[in-house]
């Protein structure tokens, strides 16, 4: 036998590779049974990606339907409350271009906003608490519903069944505790007039620095 | 550049006191200092403000609930706010005068926005609370010292406004070795700390100690001072002698007076990323708060002044000024004379890490150490920022060791990732990185918008992520309650179905039914008579015999249940309650099957009386002869139960006193049941007296007419039988009403006291049963008198 490969190479080559073969496809084969992934794991990592305001602008009844539905080919630019922030992310995740998004009518879509509702006007139809998607409306029937302004994600689902149209889109306010710098705009071909609010950048030249220091010396 | 030759991230020596090895940081700069032109004026006192304006968060933590109303009167150090919650401060009334309105209202802050405050106009008499001193604090427990400085509002002065009793009061597990008292004042321009120590050294030690006792002595404790402040160097160093207390003098270097900075100086630890300093042992407090606590502590004043540095070009006078919390900084520029024309902007904090104001009606608030009125050409604005030419200096002055142009072209790109694995977190924001760029690019700008959008993102995603479990638990409990709805649809559609078929099958069957009832009244309506007869006559016995069979097993359950009750007196005393209760329950039992044969038996009677044929004759007489059984065995059964009471009774006097008292309810109980039950049978014996009487009349004379025929000797047995009832039944009918009347007065009496006692237990006890019971009672009573009537009327 030995004898026999050793005068043909060429079928022992041959031979070799089909025994390699086989064997690395028994362990490919056991691994894809013994390893199988439950479920489209990018799914979930579309849907981390959502803001979770389950609005249904993007034409599907929540956010992990369209996360579905980006798995299967659809656009990345349609969930105006993510603004574009949420394609960037999209594009990044998924290794494509990122599209300018798709914000139809809606404007202002990039300011978050909350749902409020005009309790003078409400007549406790509970029409809204049905169509909110996040159970961020308290009332009773023939009683005054309310808002939970922490819960409410700003999808609007619940203005169009008010019957009396006591329910308004409100920005959220900046407060003390949520505003943060805003990143400084500066372009280098213009030169830029924006003057930055902090005093550190505000140093002079080291030759300038030196200048008013000499002086209260002097003085 | 001095920083170049250090090694970034070593701490390394630099010098040693005559006490103490120092360290050093790596990076830091040095700006000019600009301090000399506030240090020629002593400390001077502000004027009392015509209007304070007391934000509700001038400290980190929750803001403060206020606790006045708009138009109160308030004095001097009155509490108007308290904290909420642990991390957070009360706020006390910096001048007397009364309320005028709690609104929004700008802050000293970057943004410009406006928050909570209470104004109080000021009406100039400045009349304070009384004040508690309190000499002999030093007696006092830690606690109580804590909750003094936290009554007192103190914040942290260094700048950030931490809650200083929080500070001082380290996590469960954090030894503290170290208090580190900071008198560095690295900032440029800055002095009052300076200053407070020239002339207040004598309380800030006092307060210094009064924090050691507070941390539980630490072994070492030590005031961190820069050397270019010799005099207060002088007065500390003459004040701490004869005390345990350090104090270390490094030289000066940008920012040598950050909190981990100092550390890292005094001690070579430095404090891990994302740490508090406790947990290495360490707690830094400012001089101006070791100052401010002893004040509390000891005169009991409140956190409602502070010394604040007031320089820039732009004024006349650039000195130190005690200044009360609350007062617009336009009067603080007024009384240091503020040339309006030459004033470029208003800067709180130091010229590296404080923050142009965007009005200066804003207030002073707790952690106001610095206010900078420059001229232009003090503080020139900023050259435009140029490219990065990528020359390194910027990581050269870091203080952390960070990669400033890393972090700056990853904010750029707004690369969250990327930032935080840099440790974009870890920056002090100290500005040195900014200072030292020769592009001027604000670095540290986009560093703290950068960490403001991650925290905002941080934010949003955990909204998000409740948001989705919000989300995803509707769905399910929509899903449930739809499940729910077609179940039951099911079930209804179900029944309807059914409820269909049988009503075909019975309309299918009612009319074979009539059909077959329509032949059989033309045929013969005679047999359905007599059927209908048949079925009376049998349907009677059936029942009998079916009550008899129950009376049967409820008196063969009372036997066994009482058996076993004996059994386990002598056995198992615990499960006693458990038999007595299944005697009684079978007692129950057995009163109620005999009570249905009782009814059962008097129905028959009248039911075959008004038959009256003479064929049901000879049954009537066996039935005679039943009830005669049945009436002997009700009473042996009686006995029995009696037998087994008396046998209970005399268990019940071996019995222990703890038992007795629930033995002796039971039997009581039992007895009572008994008699119940004698009472019954007397009834069902009168009844059968009264009833066979009138048969006896109606029937006795077509009765020997008729049985003339038939057999002597069964009649002669049923009459005989008949007979012995009779003789009974007369016997019992000689009791007469009275005696029964008696009977039942004994036994309602009896009634009536127990449940009297009952409820007397139960008011004891003031249990909700009272109102029940009482109305048992009185209804028991009632009853009671209409007996005694009628016997008294028979």
């Amino acid at each position: 036998m030995i004898e026999l490969l050793s005068t043909h190479p060429i079928a022992a080559a041959i031979l070799a590779l089909g025994l390699l073969a086989l064997a690395f496809g028994g362990i490919l084969g056991f691994a894809s049974i013994k390893f199988k992934v439950e479920g489209d794991p990018i799914v979930e990592q579309i849907d981390n990606l959502l803001p979770q305001t389950q609005c249904g602008q993007c034409g599907h009844p929540g956010c992990r339907p369209y996360a579905e539905g980006i798995a299967n080919g659809e656009a990345i630019n349609k969930c105006p409350p993510g603004g574009q922030a949420t394609v960037d992310a999209l594009a990044g995740l998924l290794g494509v271009d990122a599209p300018a998004l798709d914000a139809g009518e809606a404007e202002d879509a990039d300011i978050p906003k909350v749902a409020y509702i005009r309790e003078d006007e409400c007549i406790g139809c509970t029409k809204c608490i049905q169509a909110c998607p996040m159970d961020a409306i308290l009332g009773a029937a023939k009683q005054m519903h309310t808002v939970i302004v922490d819960e409410c994600t700003g999808c609007d689902l619940c203005v169009e069944p008010c019957p009396v149209d006591c329910i308004e889109m409100r920005p959220i306010e900046t407060t003390v505790k949520t505003w943060h710098w805003e990143k400084p705009n500066i372009s280098w071909a213009s030169e830029s007039t924006s003057t930055p609010n902090i005093i550190a950048t505000d140093k002079l030249t080291p030759n300038d620095a030196q200048k008013p220091s000499k002086d209260d010396r002097a003085a | 550049m001095t920083a170049a030759n250090l090694q970034a991230g070593n701490p390394q020596l630099i010098a040693t006191d005559e006490e103490r090895t120092l360290f050093t940081i790596p990076g830091g700069v040095h700006p000019p200092e600009n301090k000399q032109q506030s240090l020629n004026s002593p400390i001077v006192a502000a004027p009392l403000p015509g209007k304070v304006i007391l934000p509700l968060s001038q400290h980190i933590g929750a803001p403060s609930l206020p606790i006045v109303r708009v138009g109160d009167h308030v004095l001097t150090g009155q509490l108007i706010a308290e904290g909420d919650g642990y991390v957070s401060l009360p706020v006390h009334a910096s001048v007397s005068g009364t309320i005028v309105a709690i609104e929004e209202h700008p802050l000293p802050h970057a943004s410009g926005l406006s928050d909570l405050c209470i104004i109080i106009e000021s009406d100039g008499k400045d009349a304070s609370i009384p004040m508690q001193e309190r000499p002999d604090y030093r007696n006092q427990s830690a606690k109580s010292l804590l909750d003094i400085i936290r009554e007192a509002g103190i914040a942290g002065m260094g700048g950030a406004g931490f809650p200083a009793a929080v500070k001082l009061n380290p996590r469960a597990g954090c030894s503290i070795e170290h208090l580190i008292i900071n008198g560095t004042e690295c900032e440029p321009y800055i002095t009052a700390d300076d200053i407070l120590m020239q002339e207040r050294a004598q309380d800030i030690v006092a307060g210094v100690e009064l924090l050691s006792k507070i941390l539980g002595e630490p072994k070492d404790v030590v005031i961190g001072i820069e050397d270019n402040k010799p005099e207060a160097i002088a007065t500390m160093r003459e004040t701490v002698k004869n005390t345990p207390i350090q104090v270390a003098v490094f030289p000066t270097k940008y920012p040598s007076g950050g909190e981990k900075q100092l550390i890292q100086i005094l001690t070579g630890k430095e404090v891990p990323s994302g740490e508090l300093p406790s947990s290495i042992g360490v707690v830094v407090q400012n001089v101006a708060t070791a100052y401010a606590c002893y004040r509390a502590v000891r005169y009991g004043e409140p956190f409602i002044s502070r010394i604040t540095t007031v320089v820039g070009e732009a004024l006349a006078e650039q000195r130190n000024v005690e200044v009360r919390l609350g007062t617009p900084l336009s009067d603080l520029l007024t009384f240091n004379r503020v040339n309006e024309k030459k004033l470029s902007r208003l800067i709180m904090g130091g010229p590296m890490m404080g923050f142009a104001l965007h009005s200066a009606e804003v207030p002073v608030v707790k952690t106001t150490n610095c206010l900078i009125a420059p001229t232009k050409k003090e503080m020139p604005p900023s050259p435009p920022a140029l490219a990065c030419i990528r020359c390194g200096l910027c990581a050269e002055a870091c203080p952390a060791s960070l990669l400033p142009q890393q972090l700056y072209w990853y904010a750029r790109s707004e690369d969250h990732e990327k930032l935080e694995s840099h440790h974009l977190f870890d920056c002090i924001e100290c500005g040195a990185c900014s200072f030292v760029c020769p592009s001027n690019i604000p670095l540290v700008q986009y560093y703290r918008s950068a960490k403001g959008k991650i925290k905002q993102q941080e934010i949003e995603k955990e909204k998000a992520d409740r948001s989705r479990q919000r989300f995803e638990f509707r769905q399910e409990r929509i899903a449930r309650a739809e499940a729910e709805k077609e179940a039951k649809r099911k079930a209804r559609q179900q029944a309807a179905l059914e409820a269909k078929q049988k009503l075909a099958e019975a309309k299918a069957a009612a009319e074979q039914h009539s059909e077959a009832t329509q032949q059989a009244n033309s045929d013969d309506a005679i047999t359905n008579a007599l059927a209908k007869t048949q079925t009376k006559t049998t349907d009677p016995k059936e029942q009998q015999a079916k009550l008899e069979r129950a009376v049967q097993s409820a008196e063969g359950r009372l036997q066994k249940a009482s058996a076993r009750l004996v059994e386990s007196q002598q056995h198992t005393p615990d499960k006693n309650d458990k038999f007595a209760a299944q005697v009684k329950q079978a007692e129950v039992r057995l009163t109620d099957a005999k009570k249905k044969l009782n009814d059962f038996l008097t129905s028959t009677n009248f039911s075959t009386n008004t038959s009256g044929t003479s064929s049901t004759q000879t049954q009537e007489a066996q039935n005679e002869a039943d009830k005669d059984k049945e009436r002997l065995r009700l009473e042996k059964a009686i006995n029995s139960a009696m037998n087994s009471i008396e046998k209970t009774q005399a268990r019940l006097a071996e019995a222990d006193d703890e038992k007795r008292e629930k033995f002796e309810k039971q039997l009581n109980a039992a007895q009572e049941r008994l008699q119940k039950a004698e009472t019954k049978l007397a009834e069902f014996m009168n009844q059968l007296e009264t009833t066979a009487a009138q048969e006896k009349l109606q029937t006795l004379q077509p009765a020997t007419v008729d049985a003339q025929p038939e057999p002597d000797t069964p009649m002669d047995a049923a009459s005989a039988a008949i007979a012995r009832a009779q003789a009974k039944a007369s016997a019992r009918a000689s009791m007469s009403e009275e005696e029964k009347l008696k009977e039942q007065i004994d036994g309602l009496t009896k009634r009536l006291s127990k449940a009297e006692e009952k409820l007397a237990a139960a008011i004891e006890e003031g249990s909700d049963k009272q109102e029940a019971l009482s109305l048992g009672v009185e209804k028991l009573k009632i009853k009671l008198q209409q007996a005694q009537q009628q016997l008294e009327d028979a």
